[in-house]
């Protein structure tokens, strides 16, 4: 049975990229039916085919808003948890000092906490503080649950970095902040820019959390939410594939360029 | 060495015979520390006090609340909500077997077969992260519609009978039924299992299994004896990784379901931000977070792997 020998060779490989088309087959729909035209309010039925959404993506109103926000908010996320999470890996990494099995439980906690419980908590202090709930209480919010995932980046690179490259530096007369700036930066840069992309990801399509402490403010996610009780404008659909496409071309051109530094020094 | 200008290393304060890593800057990994830790402790370990003390509380929205030990608002809590508390256990674990399934022959592909097309796998496995994930729950609406392909293909197998048989699925229908919702929590959390797996597999030593061969081994013992076993780290904080986000999960529950596979996630949501009921909420909300952090704990003892972090 040279068939059945064939298929039980590839049986890992089948399976794999079924799985694979299981992960990819919601993105094809969405991608799919940005061209479509419905018929109701919702977008969830093929109608007819039609660019009218890709013409006119902001054309629904407070769409454009709410994604301009969750910008804003993934970006200054992203800078908070990138410099507390880095500094937090180093003195880890390089430093003894008491209390690290709590600092470490503390940074692995959130982590290991169902979102519904952070966010639900969350809003308790905030409403005990009688702070008005919003952009702030959004970005206090995801800053917090970004961090664990930045250190983990972080420290693992760190962790990973030859200490004798520092102690030639030194020997070669740089001083800390030189050694620090010339050498233990740019050898860390991967860590420190994987847990950076991260944060962006997961603040910018963090739902939950924000459902909880973001009062009457809209972040894109929340758009989504209130859309799916409302009827679900095209442009959505617009929107997550012009993400998706340019998530797909940022990693390849960064794949192609780190290949080309990898030839170059070789 | 150090400048003149730093502080004298201090008098070994750490155990003789262990070397500190660094001996400069007595200070600095307190410095280092502070920001962030500060930050974990206000907005993270704190309201969860405010959140326990919020739950032995009564009061009204109007007379505001005062703490009372009122302790029954735990039981009356278990006792409204078992259901539902049952039903995101059994949801999270069905869906975190299923993502082990599906996940592991991808972290395998990836891992040994993928050869030069590994770096495009791993690119289309991540890259839906960057669509908003309520957008693609949302697509499996298209995909399981009452009238879709899926469901028609499902009802000429016969399948529907046996999976409405089962509970799974009412009728002649997949949305709005708990199917529906595994298969979206499924797909939501794959990601989180198939990259710790994937992390542990390409470790492996690619001669192990040239000697499991080497000794006479089929090709499933190796994976039973060899492979499999030395995977167990990612499978571990896979499973964890995918059990402990599905179990607090109400996205999926909330677009894919019905109101008979109402999740404990939901009910805190509604708790919280339509009822304001905040006792009862704060109590359910304990009570997952204590359910997750046992099972997590024995889980973690059992299979021996303590230094996932």
């Amino acid at each position: 049975m040279p068939f059945l020998n064939w298929l039980k060779r590839r049986l890992v490989v089948i399976a794999g990229l079924l799985t694979l088309a299981y992960l990819l087959l919601p993105n094809v729909i969405v991608t799919v039916f940005s061209f479509n035209k419905p018929k109701g309010r919702f977008n969830y039925e093929w109608q007819r085919f039609s660019t009218e959404a890709w013409k006119d993506p902001c054309g629904v109103a407070d769409m454009c808003g709410s994604l301009s926000l969750s910008l804003q908010i993934a970006v200054w996320a992203t800078v908070g948890a990138t410099v507390l999470g880095t500094m937090i890996s180093f003195a880890l990494v390089r430093y003894r000092f008491r209390a690290r099995g709590a600092v470490n439980s503390l940074i692995f906690l959130p982590m290991a906490m169902p979102e519904v419980v952070m966010a639900a908590s969350l809003l308790t202090l905030f409403l005990n503080m009688g702070a008005q709930l919003g952009f702030w209480t959004i970005l206090i919010a995801h800053i917090m649950f970004c961090l664990s995932f930045v250190v983990t980046a972080v420290k693992a690179r760190v962790m990973s970095m030859d200490p004798r490259l520092e102690e030639a530096a030194r020997d070669l007369y740089a001083g800390p902040v030189q050694t620090f700036l010339r050498v233990t930066l740019p050898i860390a840069a991967p860590g420190i820019a994987a847990g950076a992309l991260l944060s962006f990801a997961l603040s910018f399509d963090d739902f939950i959390i924000t459902n909880f402490n973001a009062g009457s403010t809209v972040t894109f996610p929340m758009f989504v939410w209130g859309s799916a009780q409302r009827g679900t404008p095209v442009q959505i659909n617009v929107i997550g594939t012009a993400m998706f496409l340019l998530a797909v071309l940022f990693v390849l051109v960064a794949m192609v360029l780190g290949n080309r530094r990898n030839k170059q020094k070789a | 060495m150090s400048t003149l200008t730093e502080a004298p290393p201090p008098l070994s304060p750490e155990a003789p015979g262990e070397k500190p890593p660094r001996r400069r800057g007595r200070f600095t990994p307190y410095w280092l520390l502070l920001p962030g830790m500060l930050w974990l402790i206000v907005f993270f370990a704190l309201p969860m006090v405010y959140q326990a003390s919020t739950s032995v509380q009564q009061g009204s929205l109007e007379q505001g609340y005062k703490v009372t030990w009122h302790f029954a608002t735990y039981w009356d809590a278990l006792d409204a909500y078992w259901p539902q508390f049952l039903r995101s256990v059994c949801y999270a674990a069905a869906a975190t077997v299923l993502c082990l399934l599906l996940g592991y022959p991808l972290a395998y592909l990836i891992a040994f077969r993928a050869g030069r097309w590994r770096n495009l796998i791993m690119v289309l496995v991540i890259a839906p992260f960057f669509t908003s994930f309520l957008i693609r729950t949302l697509a499996w609406k298209t995909i399981l519609a009452d009238n879709g392909p899926v469901v028609h293909v499902l009802n000429t197998l016969h399948v529907l009978d046996l999976t409405g048989w089962l509970g799974w699925t009412a009728g002649d229908r997949v949305l709005a039924t708990p199917l529906a919702v595994v298969c979206g929590l499924t797909y939501n959390f794959l990601p989180f299992m198939i990259l710790p797996l994937y992390t542990s597999l390409e470790r492996i030593d690619g001669r192990l299994h040239e000697a499991a061969g080497d000794l006479y081994a089929r090709p499933w013992t190796t994976f039973r004896k060899v492979t499999f076993p030395l995977s167990m780290p990612g499978v571990v904080s896979g499973t964890l990784l995918t059990f402990i986000p599905a179990a607090g999960d109400y996205v999926n529950a909330e677009l894919l379901g019905s109101t008979d596979t109402r999740m404990i996630g939901n009910v805190i949501q509604t708790q919280f931000l339509r009822v304001l009921d905040y006792p009862t909420a704060a109590a359910l909300s304990f009570i997952l977070m204590a359910a997750i952090l046992a099972m997590v704990t024995l889980y973690i003892r059992r299979s021996g792997t303590e230094d996932l972090v």
